[in-house]
């Protein structure tokens, strides 16, 4: 046979070649079939790890108790006391650290999210003590007359 | 005509050639395939009480702030959904931002700037329902990733590797709940993934620790000790769309018909 009819065939099989040693030296060798099989097993397995040193950001009120037990002793006296810390003040990261201070969320809306008057059956909502935000004092934020750490009418300011 | 010579030279190159490629392809047979699938003695699961949840929404809150999405996007890991069904038969549903900012007024989102208000005693039923990953024995979403850049992680939870996803959106398509989106930042798919940097150190998820009404619970199914574990083993418990075969590892207290 002629060589014209082998040129085109090496030059093929160089390709296939050339591709198939890229993708060896591409795809860490951790890629491949792990627990769940081909199906849903096919993955880098390195990346579970990955996921697992993302940055904790919310350390629960535990991590506030540390510094702050008088706080937590005077709200754990009120209803308020299921509502974690960094619900309001925010996520706590490497606090006192970095950030120093936390960006407390005062607002109507925040209190809202609760006590908003939903009158609905079969959700825990209904049972609790709500305003009706069109109603009740519009326009002025909930912290001038109420404190959130010490919510019961009783300790109002 | 090809001498004899010439034809073993060829024939060597050739083999040569294609053993080069056979050395770099991982060829699968079953067994193998089997043998290394190791049994894990923690599985993930989750349990949502919609009779507790008040729709606060803190829970999406720290979600968003945990896991780094964009704050102000429209887009989401978890969400709580609100559903009103009126007394003439009507049903009405929204979550307004995922309910980042919880549902703080009566008047439903219908959509296009349209509200409706809804009077208390029109209401037949209403109630709020927390929506999240599955994290599906079956997941649809890997089974069609072409890449292997999403999959399930020996625990159960369904993780996606930013760094292999080629951003096609196929498992967006794929997942019948709609917890899939693309990352606003990374541009790649993204779901959650039960905060797998929380539950591997043995904290709960954002989510579970924002909620101020024990309406969200995490835990590991294979313990048979695990309170998360024996409510879901031992009440009656439902499931999202199990007509899709996905085996959702999500429980629900108190799921209602309407809820899809």
């Amino acid at each position: 046979m002629k060589n014209h009819v082998f040129r085109p065939l090496w030059a093929v099989i160089g390709l296939i070649v050339l591709v198939l040693l890229i993708r060896f030296f591409y795809v860490p060798k951790d890629f491949g079939v792990h627990e769940r099989g081909y199906m849903y097993g096919w993955y880098r397995k390195s990346n579970i790890e990955d996921w697992t040193k993302v940055t904790v950001k919310y350390q629960g009120k535990e991590y506030c108790t540390a510094c702050h037990p008088d706080k937590i002793e005077s709200i754990d006296r009120t209803p308020h006391a299921i509502i974690q810390c960094e619900n309001c003040h925010g996520p706590a990261l490497e606090h006192p650290s970095e950030p120093p201070k936390l960006a407390i969320d005062r607002s109507r809306d925040q209190c809202l999210r609760c006590h908003a008057k939903l009158a609905y059956p079969s959700s825990g909502r209904a049972q609790i003590r709500g305003i009706d935000p069109d109603k009740h004092n519009p326009d002025v934020e909930c912290v001038m007359c109420h404190n959130p750490h010490k919510p019961s009418l009783e300790g109002m300011k | 005509m090809i001498s004899r010579r010439d034809f073993l030279k060829n024939t060597a190159k050739a083999v040569a050639g294609i053993s080069i490629p056979v050395a770099a392809l991982e060829i699968l047979s079953p067994a193998r395939v089997q043998a290394i699938k190791a049994d894990s003695s923690v599985r993930w699961a989750f349990l949502v009480d919609t009779y507790k949840c008040v729709g606060c929404g803190f829970c999406v809150k720290a979600c968003k702030l945990e896991n780094e999405i964009p704050y102000d996007a429209n887009a989401t890991r978890t969400w709580v959904e609100r559903y009103v069904l009126t007394k003439d038969g009507k049903l009405y549903a929204d979550t307004p931002k995922g309910a980042r900012d919880g549902f703080i007024s009566t008047k439903v989102d219908l959509g296009m700037g349209n509200f409706q208000d809804i009077k208390k005693e029109d209401i037949k039923k209403a109630f709020f329902v927390p929506k999240l990953c599955n994290q599906c024995d079956n997941p649809p979403c890997v089974q069609v990733c072409p890449v292997g850049a999403t999959y399930q992680a020996p625990d159960g939870v369904v993780l996606v590797d930013r760094t292999w996803c080629i951003g096609c959106g196929y498992c967006i398509m794929a997942c019948p709940y709609g917890v899939r989106f693309f990352h606003p930042k990374y541009h790649t798919a993204e779901k959650c993934n039960f905060c797998y940097h929380r539950i591997s150190k043995g904290l709960k998820t954002a989510c579970v620790q924002a909620c101020p009404f024990g309406a969200r619970q995490i835990g590991n199914i294979k313990d048979p000790n695990d309170p998360v574990a024996k409510t879901i083993t031992t009440e009656r418990v439902g499931i999202l769309k199990s007509e899709y075969g996905t085996k959702p590892q999500v429980f629900y207290i108190g799921l209602d018909e309407e809820v899809r």
